[in-house]
């Protein structure tokens, strides 16, 4: 591949070899990917092999690495633009195909049939949004197919019955947000359901739109363009109906709870505040930080694709990391507030043998519990 | 004072404003020194060594401090600010606000019996010690202060903010030269100038802006300037460079600390930071000779006189300088840990730390808006004030009669502060004497003969 053009596009040429970008970049200490030293590479070699470089698909698109480029160079976009090169090329991952392929035919990465995307209801109640409502609830894939997930898809339709507002989903017209797929490479794909879904979403005629995951929130609220519709995350919406008495959490929970920000969430959108105000809004509950909290939030390794492609260096999990520093805060529950999170920290809290210990909840479970019996 | 000798108002007296009144003075025109603080001094009173050459810079400084106190041609104004500028014709109508010291300083001898007795004694954060230290209520900022006259902090003293202290105000009992006077009110005065020189220094970036270093919640991240009141002889540790009592075994300094920097609005090089956190490496290899000293960095810029040569000698003191901007500082297993990519070795690092130092940026005034707009000056896009030209006029500004001096028109080092002074006083002087030459001419016209040289 020839660098010059994308050196152009990307603006390469402000970067000054700080070495911030791999500095913070967490995989960098445990895989050979060097943001910092591939964009070196493409200021100075005219050409460059793509297919050589196997940690491409590492990246988490955490994006510390833009978040704290002194000079805005974003190098997460730069792998964003190689892993396009090898999409294009048709020299990706199998498992990265495969999410392609079945966003493409079925609406969503795990290639789940269409027609199961609003299975998750199970009774509950959910007005179609297609009828018209204030609050488009946009669901998400994981959020829609994953079993582990549909407690916290569930406790936030009923905590959207409960506050009374006038909310509705897409049910199986749903359709993938896109945030991952761009960040796989596939820019087309991507393209085509922002085109899709936007105009989904105007139809309704809803005013808001809140999402389960921080990966939807980021696309849809920062790379959609959706004029007239405010996106919210969640946490956000929740906290200001708690705050506003629209929803009252009654009953204690009495936990130490420590909690985890999920990097779409927090360092790539600052809601930092908003997660903690619901814990802190649940009687009983003592909430204790963990010493990398916030902007310093250590990645779960979850984002950018990587639900869907291994990577290299498996046996250094930063989950694994993760969920020893949640424990030494002596908290009984991470809480997090992000669909990947609470699947890949789980995961890591069995394979580490801590589940005696500590439990990983998304903070609408919390909720629920607190909204007490339905 | 003659009465054709026309004034100037230099506004800021730290070492800019101290020197560009001293030469001022010493030609022979008066000058009117006003200080928002309680002594003279500014940031170089706050300083330990200063390099290239390790002088003491409070050895350099005081004596110029006591100069400008007792210097015949020059009216101390401290705790002053100038509130108004009027410009009429060539003079400037300038309104001066003096604070209530609440001590009447003809009266106070300095002796500091008030200080000791305060009831706040040891529960004031310092601010000259950058929060390292603290002190009572009433208060001389520093032990070499001028004038050496105390001063009752409104913000924390019981009499002004609860209207009651004890039984009575412990200070006002221990004061044997009765100078304690809670009824002091505010004045103005009125001043006619013919020449301004702003100097009103700079601020320092909070390091809070940059929150991947954890500054404020990690008690061993601290900043340059707190550095230097650390490892100054007369600061609250008698120059002890320690942390928690104990001294450090592995340092970390961090250059470019938010300048540099597009998220902070600090685009440009602070000047000064690379040169003192040589420094700072050195005052630690100089106390603590068996500290690992490691220095991160993107560039060394070491343009000045003698520069290059003081950071040879400090390398050659087994500073370990690493290229690469640490992206990030946690705790792991009770010790701070610094995480940055060594770009020379192409590999990520982690560099546990008992100590890390922050070389934080230098940025305008917090109100430098309010003084441009008080004297009518312009801002360049970093914030500082604007010089009629970058190169050809460096501390004219746009109004005929007021000139700059030091880091109120741009982040600068002590000798490249000192050099503007004294090109603003020596501009100064040249709007003095001709308006000198004027009012002899217009005093001549009017048939008044001079006698001033009787």
């Amino acid at each position: 591949m020839k660098t010059k053009a994308m050196t152009e596009q990307l603006e390469l040429f402000g970067c000054i070899q700080c070495g911030k970008c791999t500095g913070g970049c967490p995989v960098a200490r445990k895989t050979v990917l060097n943001i910092r030293s591939m964009i070196y590479n493409m200021l100075v070699e005219p050409e460059l092999d793509v297919k050589a470089h196997e940690e491409l698909w590492d990246c988490t698109c955490c994006f510390t690495c833009v978040e704290r480029c002194p000079k805005d160079v974003r190098p997460a976009d730069l792998i964003i633009e190689l892993r396009g090169q090898l999409v294009e090329s048709g020299r990706i991952p199998e498992t990265i195909g495969a999410a392609l392929m079945g966003t493409f035919r079925q609406g969503n990465p795990s290639g789940m049939a269409r027609e199961d995307r609003a299975a998750w209801v199970n009774g509950t109640e959910v007005k179609a949004a297609q009828e018209g409502c204030e609050l488009l609830y946009y669901v998400g894939c994981t959020p829609a197919y994953d079993l582990r997930v549909h407690t916290v898809t569930r406790a936030l339709a009923r905590a959207f019955t409960a506050a009374g507002l006038d909310f509705g989903t897409l049910g199986t017209e749903e359709s993938c947000c896109g945030n991952e797929i761009k960040r796989m490479g596939e820019a087309g794909l991507f393209e085509m359901l922002v085109e899709e879904n936007s105009e989904l979403f105007r139809s309704v005629g809803a005013s808001r739109l809140v999402t389960t995951s921080p990966h939807c929130f980021n696309t849809i609220k920062n790379e959609y363009g959706l004029d007239g519709i405010e996106v919210l995350h969640y946490t956000q919406l929740v906290a200001a109906l708690i705050e506003q008495g629209q929803l009252e959490l009654s009953n204690e929970v009495n936990k130490k709870i420590t909690y985890h920000d999920p990097c779409f969430l927090g360092k790539q959108n600052h809601v930092f505040d908003e997660p903690r105000a619901i814990i802190q809004a649940i009687p009983g509950v003592e909430l204790v930080e963990m010493d990398r909290n916030r902007e310093r939030s250590l990645c779960c390794e979850g984002g950018g694709g990587r639900m869907w492609a291994e990577g290299t260096n498996l046996e250094e999990r930063l989950a694994f990391q993760r969920v020893h520093e949640a424990a030494e805060t002596g908290a009984e529950i991470l809480a997090v507030a992000c669909p990947f999170c609470l699947l890949t920290l789980e995961d890591a809290v069995k394979v580490q043998g801590l589940d005696e210990q500590i439990q990983v909840m998304d903070i609408m479970e919390l909720v629920n519990l607190s909204l007490g019996e339905e | 004072m003659e009465r054709h000798k026309p004034a100037a108002l230099i506004i800021g007296a730290g070492i800019a404003g101290i020197q560009a009144a001293l030469d001022i003075a010493d030609a022979g025109y008066p000058v009117y020194l006003v200080e928002r603080e309680p002594s003279v001094g500014g940031r170089m009173s706050q300083l330990d060594k200063t390099f290239p050459t390790l002088d003491c810079s409070s050895c350099i400084l005081t004596p110029k401090m006591v100069d400008v106190g007792r210097h015949p041609n020059i009216e101390l104004m401290t705790y002053c600010e100038a509130v108004s500028v009027e410009k009429e014709g060539d003079t400037f109508r300038v309104q001066v606000r003096k604070k209530p010291r609440y001590v009447d300083v003809d009266k106070c001898t300095g002796c500091g019996e008030c200080a000791a007795a305060c009831r706040m004694k040891g529960r004031v954060i310092s601010d000259f010690d950058e929060g390292i230290a603290k002190r009572s209520a009433i208060y001389v900022p520093f032990p070499q202060a001028v004038p050496l006259k105390f001063t009752i902090d409104p913000n924390s003293c019981l009499m002004l903010t609860r209207g009651k202290c004890g039984k009575g105000p412990l200070c006002q009992e221990a004061c044997t030269a009765d100078a304690i006077d809670f009824e002091q009110q505010e004045k103005f005065v009125d001043l006619d100038v013919a020449a301004i020189i702003v100097a009103t220094g700079y601020d320092l970036i909070d390091p809070r802006t940059k929150p991947e270093f954890a500054y404020g919640i990690y008690p061993e991240v601290m900043t340059g300037i707190e550095f230097e009141r650390l490892s100054s002889a007369s600061g609250p540790t008698m120059g002890d460079i320690t942390i928690d009592g104990k001294k450090p075994k592995d340092v970390v300094f961090i250059k470019c600390v938010g300048s540099r920097d597009s998220h902070t609005g600090v685009p440009y090089c602070s000047r000064f930071c690379c040169m003192y956190t040589a420094k700072h490496a050195h005052l630690v290899r100089d106390k603590v000779p068996d500290a690992n000293i490691t220095v991160f960095y993107m560039d060394v810029r070491a343009f000045g006189k003698g520069y290059e040569e003081f950071y040879d000698r400090v390398k050659q003191e087994q500073v370990m300088y690493r290229r690469g901007e640490p992206s990030e500082i946690y705790r792991r297993n009770g010790r701070v840990v610094v995480l940055a990519e060594d770009t020379l070795l192409g590999q990520p690092i982690e560099v546990e730390a008992d100590m890390v130092v922050l070389a934080t940026a230098a940025v305008p005034r917090a109100d430098a808006a309010e003084t441009a707009a008080l004297v009518g000056l312009e801002m360049s896009p970093d914030g500082f004030f604007q010089e009629a030209h970058p190169k050809l006029r460096p501390v004219d500004t746009e109004v005929d009669g007021v000139f700059m001096a030091g880091c109120c028109q741009g982040p600068k080092d002590i000798p490249d502060t000192v050099a503007q002074a004294k090109a603003a006083a020596s501009s100064a002087l040249g709007v003095l004497a001709r308006r000198e030459k004027q009012l002899e001419q217009m005093d001549r016209e009017d048939g008044i003969e001079d006698k001033s040289n009787d």
